[in-house]
């Protein structure tokens, strides 16, 4: 399903760092899976002292194409969605105050947290810290900067809290909500509809109907 | 007939000690802000007067802990009585280091600066309102859709105020708003600060170093030192004061000129001097 929509939406290019990232992943479970899946009996080929079976084949294929409807999916929703309007849009339906802050700022956090961790290499290296040698060279430079990483994330905080206590963070009721996402009827009947398909699916699978799939 | 409740933030003998302190930080405080007036603290490094703000808008003990001794009464009402969002109007504040005031949440500046009205569930139009009222003022249109995590110092000096502003609290509790500013956007603030106070009425605490700003702002001025009152008086006095320069506080520009000629043994007319 991934697979088509990122086809039809012209994606694909987006899909390339979750494809970097499992080939190495589905390589190893097809591997692994193929010559050495334990009590396999059907041998397909021989390559020295390894045996490929069809069994191990069936099992490795069956993990693999898990792993890759998972990737596809969150590859899918990273970049079919946009945070800011998935939070205001959950916002709207009356997801709390607190839980759409920790969803915007664990998105804000990541790319601030990279950007001080760039001033403490900085401010390291002026000091006089080898942070650009060999492999050694900078695992150690890694202690000097996870330090003040940690601790200023900590201190962050405090000062966090009181920033949010200062803005009327704790007030009760809804928070104004600033943009209205429409619901149109296709994106609803679409959404129910898979809903209800996924429901299906399992009801399906737990009544062993869908026995004849590998 | 029912007594008047008075209009003003008061701090009576305060004292207070952070968490895991051994020392209070200030001691046997006392100051009033009234509605409309502008109060300026000054004083050395550690003197206290970022721990006067925290306890002045009631975040300490509150929220951060500590001990506290004495009385933050807000307009009558002890601060300890009332819950940190109501707080959060009635004594706003903007902290020293601009980029711990803002939210980390908001993904431009302008949904920075209406953080704090949307928090209070106003209507839309209201916070798009007090967004841009505040925007306005202190002359930040160009920067609104920016990251407010990308900000120079300056600029995020400035959207934090904005943010505090955006409140519309009755009293304002600002701790060195201009110490990142350039001349021209001490001078925004300074307007800024002083329309909150004479139009909208609100009281004004201000900690700053530059006396020359105190002097254009503020009605009164407490002097800290060691976490004590060390001088407190009419804005014009304190500044004037000779002693003042020993208690870690630069005299404005005229203050100093008028005391050189005076030690030079010369007499400068008063439009001779630096304005006020």
């Amino acid at each position: 399903m991934s697979a088509l929509v990122a086809t039809w939406s012209g994606s694909w290019r987006g899909f390339r760092p979750y494809l970097i990232v499992l080939t190495p992943l589905v390589a190893s479970i097809m591997l692994i899976n193929t010559f050495l899946y334990p009590g396999a009996e059907r041998v397909l080929f021989v390559v020295g002292p390894l045996s490929a079976t069809e069994e191990g084949l069936t099992a490795a294929s069956q993990a693999a194409l898990r792993v890759i409807a998972f990737a596809f999916s969150v590859g899918l929703f990273a970049l079919t969605t946009r945070t800011g309007e998935l939070i205001e849009d959950l916002e709207q339906r009356g997801l709390g105050r607190r839980a759409t802050f920790i969803i915007s700022a664990a998105v804000g956090t990541v790319p601030r947290m990279a950007d001080r961790a760039r001033e403490i290499v900085d401010s390291q290296r002026a000091r006089g810290l080898d942070t650009q040698g060999g492999p050694l060279a900078r695992l150690r430079g890694l202690v000097p900067l996870a330090g003040p990483l940690v601790l200023s994330a900590l201190t962050d905080v405090e000062q966090r809290t009181m920033a949010l206590e200062a803005r009327a963070f704790a007030a009760p009721g809804r928070r104004t909500v600033l943009r209205f996402h429409p619901d149109v009827p296709g994106e609803r009947v679409l959404r129910w509809g898979m809903a209800a398909l996924s429901f299906l699916l399992v009801l399906l699978a737990l009544t062993g109907h869908l026995a004849w799939l590998p | 007939m029912a007594a008047l409740t008075p209009m003003s933030l008061e701090l009576r003998e305060i004292s207070y000690r952070y968490a895991g302190s051994t020392s209070a930080a200030v001691t046997g405080l006392s100051l009033s802000i009234e509605r409309g007036r502008v109060v300026g603290v000054a004083g050395p490094n550690g003197a206290g007067k970022s721990t006067l703000c925290l306890v002045a808008v009631g975040l300490a003990p509150l929220t951060i802990g500590g001990e506290l001794d004495g009385q933050v009464l807000i307009d009558g009402r002890a601060a300890g009585e009332a819950a940190q969002h109501e707080l959060a109007v009635t004594a706003g504040i903007l902290f020293q280091e601009p980029e711990t005031q803002l939210s980390g949440s908001a993904p431009t500046v302008w949904e920075e600066v209406a953080f704090g009205p949307r928090n209070l569930g106003l209507s839309l139009d209201e916070v798009v309102d007090r967004t841009w009222s505040a925007i306005e003022a202190l002359a930040i249109e160009g920067i609104v859709e920016r990251d407010p995590a990308r900000l120079s110092g300056g600029q995020a000096q400035l959207v934090a105020l904005a943010a505090v502003l955006a409140l519309r609290p009755d009293y304002l509790v600002l701790d060195e708003p201009t110490s990142q500013l350039d001349p021209e956007g001490t001078r925004l603030v300074a307007d800024a600060v002083g329309r909150a106070a004479r139009q909208t009425g609100a009281g004004v605490l201000i900690v700053e170093h530059k006396a020359d700003l105190l002097a254009r702002l503020c009605d009164e001025i407490v002097v800290l030192g060691g976490g004590r009152v060390a001088m407190a008086g009419p804005a014009g006095k304190v500044l004037a004061d000779p002693t003042l320069e020993a208690l870690g506080v630069m005299p404005p520009a005229r203050t100093r000129l008028a005391a050189a000629a005076a030690a030079a043994g010369l007499e400068l007319p008063a439009e001779r001097l630096p304005p006020r």
